[in-house]
Parts: C-alpha cells; structure tokens; sequence
C-alpha cells in the first residue's frame, strides 16, 4: 500500500524509514554509482531530505520498502534549479502547481507494479492538492521504466551517455495516463484514491465532527 | 481579481497589507481571510481579518497549541481544508465551539508556504458555508487562493522590517521568449514550435515566468512583463 510521509512524521516508521534510505543507497550508490553520501548505517540522504519533503512510499505487505520518491514544490528550494538548470534552458522552474519529483527508487525485490503505483499516487497528490506539473532528475533506466508503466515524462535536457545518462523530465497526468497507469499497478483508482484519503483526510468521519460541533 | 493584485503589488506598508487582506476577504466572498507567518527566530506576525476579541482570545487560551490548524499545517506544503483535519480531541472541539461562536465559521482553507530562511506562512479563508457549497468554492477557486497565497506572503516578506529587499525575481532569456512570442499573438504550441522544444515544456516555462512577474493567467503575465520592460513587442 502506498503511505505519504512527511519527513517530520517518518519517525513513527523507523524501519519503514530505515529500508528506505537503505534501498537508496543501493540503487544511487551501489547500482548507479551515483556520487551520492551514503552513512555509517548503509542509508542515504542528501541536503534535501533535511527540507521535510513529502516522500511517497510503497510499503509491502511485510512492511518493507517497495519504492519511493521524494516530492517537494519548485517555490522552495529544489535540486533541478540548484544544480540542473543547464538542463532546462536556464530556466529556474518556479511555481506552486510544480512540484519537484526526485529519488525515485525501487527496492531490488520490488514487483512489477511498484513503480506504476507510486505514479498513480502522484497522480492523488496531483488532483488533491491542484498540482499541475512535476519535474524531475532521473537516469537512463527509469526512462524505460516510465515508458514501461505508460507515464513517459517529457525529456527537457540530459547529459551523459549511455547508462551514466542523467536527464531532467516533466509529467502531467491525464486521465487515460492515470487508467493506463492504474491498470499497470493492478491498483484501482478507488484504493489508490483511499490510501490518499487516509493519510490526508477527506471525505472521512472528521466531516461529521466539523458539522456536529 | 487583476484589480487586487495590482492593489497588492502596490502595498508599501504593514498598514496598507492589513487593508489589502480586508479588501480581498470582500473579492473573495468568505467571512474572514488571515495570514500568519513565523520566521526562523520564532518572530511571529499576522494580519487579516479576524475579530480582535478572537485573536486575543486565541492568544490568552494558547489556542496556537492545539489549533488542528496550525498542527496540521505547520512545515507542510500542501493546502488543507479544515475538514480533513482531526477534530475528535475534546479541548479541540471547544476550541472549535469557541471559534465559531466567535464568528470565525464552520469552514476553512489554508495554504502553508514555506518562504526563504525558515520562514513559514499561513494563508487561510474561513466561512459559514454548508460542506457542499464550501467544496464547490475550494474546488473553483482553489487555483487562485494558492497563487494569492504566495503573492501575499511574498509582500509580506518585502515589509518584513530590517530585511534587505532581494533583487526582482529575473526570468531567463527563455522565459522572456516565450513570453515575448505570446505577447505577438503567438499560441503555445506555435512558441514551441518557434523554440524548437515540446509544448509541455513551454507550458511549464510559461508557468513559472507568470508565477515570478506575479501573474493570474498568461494574459496577466504579458501585460506586466511589457509594464516593467521586460519584453519588448
């Protein structure tokens, strides 16, 4: 099932936490050879993870790591503008309805509709929250990753070669992206659409409260 | 709307702020707009319109506490309709009594902005609505109360007193032709074209050239990038 975890609440789900980081470190560090900082304790973070970002986790049925990614809006501080801006024409990215998508990462062991899921939920963040685009740094495998899922972001700028290519992408979602995606997950919209709620709220029992008091 | 935005833009003080929110809360048609921010020292400022017996009030009770609000807002980055926040708790719900007894309604939307430095900002409509005629509201207008939101918050940050103004937001010479193609008439898809880069991507340049000139819509955008020299047709 999917959670959506600020950083400041990540604390209630030390393990769920822990593999996350973990399973950054093996894919960024270990597989990729990203040069990214890897800790004492075999996990990886980078200055953004200080900035309580929104991550998006796929947690599996025993309570693992399944796959993430790292949200956070292009008003603030975001590594596109910061250190990837020869990649979108100099553009600094800057708005409320775009948001940064970034450390987008699937466990070794993750199943096929690991990576579908975590776009269907972007998909939730997107209709929640009036989001309209997402922008972000991803390598050579996730473009056929994407493309395999059926939610190819739109490529700005890349640089590298081969395997070591890094490349900066877009994303809206359209509702036959969201149904082509949710069909991948093997998620229907109606849960995809209850995890969401859960974590955030919505048409839950806090509206007969609001009313009753 | 441009009206108040222009009235926004043109605030040089604290006082004029305070007005400008009076003024919005009207344009909006909500009971009470507020705007609250705490910056990394902790300092804390407000203005909107709030009944003062209720902002005292909240102040004496240490509403700022246990005000679902605040708890489910603060260091966040999505807006949140009071509605799915938590109001089982029993003080909460007095406060909540106490609130609306007050005048401040049964129905809210806040904005967190997290600003530069540590700074983060409330933004909040508040009104006496039914659950349905409210989400109709947030739902129509949503777009434009996170985009006044931000410009309000940006204002404030100019007037924040010993602040060293920071220069004019720059757009990139990208931005500044695409903005420049749409002023001549130019559709998207023709800027594209023009550019030589795909129509997503140029929504998004466009997207974030109108959020730095402090803009509503493209129109809006062309007309102040002209205003301030920025393009040239």
């Amino acid at each position: 099932m999917i959670q959506y975890l600020y950083a400041d609440q990540l604390s209630s789900f030390p393990a769920l936490a822990r593999a996350m980081f973990r399973d950054r470190a093996d894919q960024f560090a270990t597989r990729l050879k990203w040069a990214v900082e890897v800790d004492a304790q075999g996990e990886e973070r980078d200055e953004y993870d200080a900035l309580n970002p929104l991550y998006v986790i796929w947690e599996t049925s025993a309570g693992g790591h399944g796959g993430s990614m790292r949200l956070m809006p292009t008003v603030g501080r975001t590594m596109v503008n910061d250190h990837f801006s020869h990649l979108t024409d100099g553009v600094r990215i800057e708005s409320p309805f775009i948001w940064e998508c970034t450390r987008f990462c699937l466990a070794r062991d993750a199943g096929p509709g690991v990576a579908a899921a975590l776009m269907l939920a972007g998909g939730e963040v997107m209709r929640g929250f009036g989001v309209e685009h997402y922008v972000g740094v991803f390598d050579a495998r996730m473009v056929r990753i994407y493309r395999m899922i059926g939610a190819s972001p739109e490529i700005v700028g890349s640089q590298g070669t081969g395997a070591d290519r890094i490349s900066v992408g877009l994303w809206d979602f359209t509702p036959e992206a969201q149904a082509r995606v949710a069909q991948r997950a093997g998620v229907s919209p109606e849960l995809s659409r209850h995890w969401f709620e859960r974590a955030f709220g919505g048409a839950g029992p806090a509206r007969g409260d609001m009313r009753a008091a | 709307m441009d009206f108040i935005l222009a009235q926004l833009e043109c605030v040089e003080t604290r006082e004029e702020l305070q007005r400008t929110s009076e003024a919005l809360r009207d344009f909006c048609g909500v009971d009470h707009l507020i705007y609250h921010w705490v910056n990394s020292n902790g300092e804390q400022w407000g203005c909107g319109t709030y009944p003062p017996d209720w902002v005292q009030r909240y102040i004496e009770k240490g509403y700022l506490k246990i005000d679902p609000v605040i708890q489910g807002c603060y260091r966040h980055f999505h807006p949140v309709d009071w509605k799915s926040l938590d109001w089982s708790g029993k003080a909460v719900r007095a406060f909540l009594q106490d609130a609306i007894d007050h005048g401040i309604g049964n129905q809210g939307y806040s904005i967190p902005i997290r600003g530069p430095n540590g700074q983060f900002a409330l933004f909040t409509v508040s009104h006496h609505a039914s659950d349905d005629d409210w989400a109709s509201f947030t739902e129509a207008n949503r777009r434009d109360l996170i985009l006044l939101a931000h410009y309000f918050n940006h204002k404030a940050l100019e007037l924040e007193p010993g602040r060293t103004p920071e220069p004019a937001q720059a757009l990139s010479p990208r931005e500044v032709e695409a903005i420049t193609l749409l002023a001549v008439g130019y559709s998207r898809a023709q800027v594209a074209d023009a550019l030589s880069i795909s129509e997503h991507t140029v929504r998004v340049y466009i997207e974030s050239a109108r959020f730095k000139l402090g803009a509503l819509n493209t129109t809006h955008a062309v007309a102040r990038a002209m205003a301030r020299g920025l393009i040239v047709v």
